[in-house]
């Protein structure tokens, strides 16, 4: 089969007409009106867009941390938005790895235990869950320091801690919520190396909100939000 | 295993807050303790009662004495096998602050019927030879360093005069409950006194103790004596050695219930402490319970990592306090031994102690728990404590 006639790949996620609004206070506000989107497996999108604009939500509605009002939400086969609470959670464990701005390590754990905790969820036993963390933390360049605590380590190196939880479940997709907004610019540097890798080597589907064009720039696909309305680009 | 590890470094997370929480727990829990002691002291007496052994007094009062007379007739009541008999004697030894329990016995067979003091024969005997001869019990010799021969002098109240009484035998108790500061002149002795100096008060004791073959006819038995007595000018109560102590007891029912409620109100303060330090630690963790819950971790596992962390701080308070109870315990058995002189810390007490220290810690959590539960991921996430 030629690559002209080669069909395109089958949409990891599918969302359609999807709403979602807020009460604050008295008031209903409209976050988002009526998302339509598909995103393939194996693509890298970062999903770009003021403040307020509904970018966040839409990651939180995929990932499966929040339910729309209204539509559909297909990922990984999955509608999830017909899922339960426990299940939902199942559904998470399973099938999406999480990166955050502000990285959400377990102060008290040391960055291999961190990047251990999800496998907890895993029919794994101790040695398994051991070296399938090992082998996340040598990725993410860290398993020279995986038994520092994240106090010890830098922004950057506490979010490539982070990366290698989000991956070590090997999830069906990866969502990053400004994983670089609280970087200086060469950890962002590094923490956007190795995404893209994740991406290319391991063909990892990625979604990522971010504000910083430079980060944009290494996605293969941008979304842009405006009032919850999406403008894809 | 990786849970236990979690709930222990949560534990010891907030240095300051958690080792204040365990000094208080620990407090709280020495003072159960003690408190549950000197109330298992307070019935030490009633514990202590044999099952086949009655007690019969007058009907009126205490204070009433019976004729002597009436223990040759008790003797004949079938299913009794020994009688003895008591007076309250009182007395001053040095001042009033120097308080045990003094009484005057009948010699012969006394000790017959309470096997729990243990006394050696060749002492027994001594006692029973001499008639100005007295027996104590182990821990009040101890605490006057009386020795074997020595006079006592006891100021008489109820019994006016001067007392002098030569320590013949000393008893220790069968068991760690028994009381062992009892204190034991013969009644014989006391009586021929009272022949000389008043002669209306001689010929009385105080109560009777009866030996019974059967504890089960002991209200039979009862029925019986009393109605022997019935009509004369001196009627009789008889009831088991339990019901007997238990009057005693009844009469202070409002202290023992008092310390009763102390006990529970210092547990109810602990409990809202810990409540109020776990609501704290897991307002302040709001966003970690989130990462747990994005991470596909569920209400189940919340509950065990925040009761957990409860459940640790309550059981290292409470096992400190019960390590404190035991020298507590030791020095206010020494200080109060007159007053309460069965006061021991008993594994009934620290069982009860380990299963409070369980479910403080379970319900300091409930509401924590109940918050953490409840929380949207989403906003929790934002959230920075």
């Amino acid at each position: 089969m030629s690559e002209s006639t080669k069909p395109a790949p089958e949409p990891i996620i599918l969302a359609e007409n999807l709403y979602k609004s807020y009460r604050r206070g008295s008031q209903e506000v409209a976050v988002l009106e009526g998302i339509t989107l598909a995103i393939e497996e194996g693509s890298f999108v970062a999903l770009m867009g003021p403040s307020g604009s509904g970018k966040t939500t839409l990651l939180n509605l995929i990932a499966g941390i929040d339910r729309p009002d209204a539509g559909h939400l297909i990922v990984a086969g999955t509608d999830i938005t017909r899922l339960g609470e426990l299940d939902l959670a199942r559904w998470r464990a399973r099938h999406v790895g999480f990166v955050f701005q502000f990285y959400n390590l377990l102060p008290v754990l040391s960055g291999l235990e961190n990047v251990e905790l999800p496998l907890l969820l895993h029919n794994l036993n101790r040695r398994e869950r051991r070296e399938h963390a090992m082998v996340a933390l040598e990725l993410v360049g860290l398993k020279d320091r995986m038994h520092h605590f994240p106090r010890e380590l830098s922004g950057g190196q506490q979010q490539r801690v982070a990366i290698a939880r989000a991956i070590v479940t090997d999830p069906t997709i990866i969502v990053a919520d400004e994983p670089t907004g609280d970087l200086d610019k060469v950890s962002a540097g590094d923490v956007l190396t190795l995404l893209e890798q994740l991406n290319q080597d391991f063909g990892k589907t990625i979604i990522m909100v971010t504000h910083d064009p430079k980060a944009a720039e290494k996605a293969r696909k941008i979304h842009h939000l405006d009032k919850g309305v999406l403008n894809s680009n | 295993m990786e849970l236990l590890k979690l709930i222990l470094r949560n534990t010891m997370r907030q240095h300051l807050r958690a080792t204040l929480t365990i000094l208080g727990m620990a407090v709280a829990i020495l003072a159960f303790c003690l408190l549950r002691t000197v109330v298992d002291a307070w019935y030490a007496g009633v514990s202590a009662a044999s099952p086949n052994r009655l007690v019969t007094r007058s009907a009126v009062s205490l204070l009433f004495p019976l004729p002597i007379s009436y223990r040759q007739k008790i003797q004949q009541v079938p299913g009794v096998q020994q009688v003895a008999y008591a007076n309250w004697f009182a007395g001053v030894y040095i001042d009033e602050r120097h308080f045990f329990p003094r009484m005057a016995v009948g010699p012969e067979h006394f000790f017959d019927l309470f096997p729990e003091f243990l006394i050696p024969d060749d002492q027994l005997k001594a006692f029973q030879k001499q008639r100005n001869a007295c027996v104590a019990g182990r821990k009040l010799v101890q605490k006057y360093g009386w020795k074997l021969g020595e006079t006592i002098h006891l100021t008489g109240n109820i019994y006016p005069g001067d007392w002098q009484l030569v320590l013949r035998g000393i008893y220790r108790g069968a068991t760690k409950t028994t009381d062992e500061t009892q204190f034991f002149l013969r009644w014989d002795y006391l009586d021929e006194v009272l022949k000389k100096d008043a002669p209306h008060r001689s010929g009385y004791a105080g109560w009777y103790v009866i030996q019974i073959h059967n504890p089960f006819e002991s209200a039979a038995i009862s029925r019986t004596i009393d109605a022997l007595f019935k009509n004369s000018w001196a009627e009789t109560l008889t009831e088991t050695e339990k019901a007997f102590q238990m009057g005693f007891v009844a009469m202070t029912d409002a202290i023992v219930i008092a310390v009763r409620v102390v006990s529970l109100v210092v547990i109810g303060v602990i409990l809202l402490v810990l409540a109020n330090t776990m609501t704290m630690t897991a307002r302040e963790r709001m966003n970690e319970y989130a990462v747990l819950k994005t991470l596909g971790f569920g209400n189940g596992f919340l509950f065990c990592l925040i009761a957990g962390e409860a459940v640790a701080i309550a059981l290292l308070g409470g096992a400190m306090g019960m390590v404190l109870a035991f020298p507590a315990a030791h020095l206010f058995a020494q200080e109060m031994s007159t007053l309460l002189p069965v006061f021991h810390l008993q594994w009934q007490t620290l069982l009860l102690a380990t299963a409070l220290c369980f479910a403080i810690g379970l319900l300091a959590a409930l509401l924590p728990t109940w918050r953490a539960t409840r929380i949207r991921i989403a906003s929790a996430l934002g959230h920075t404590g």
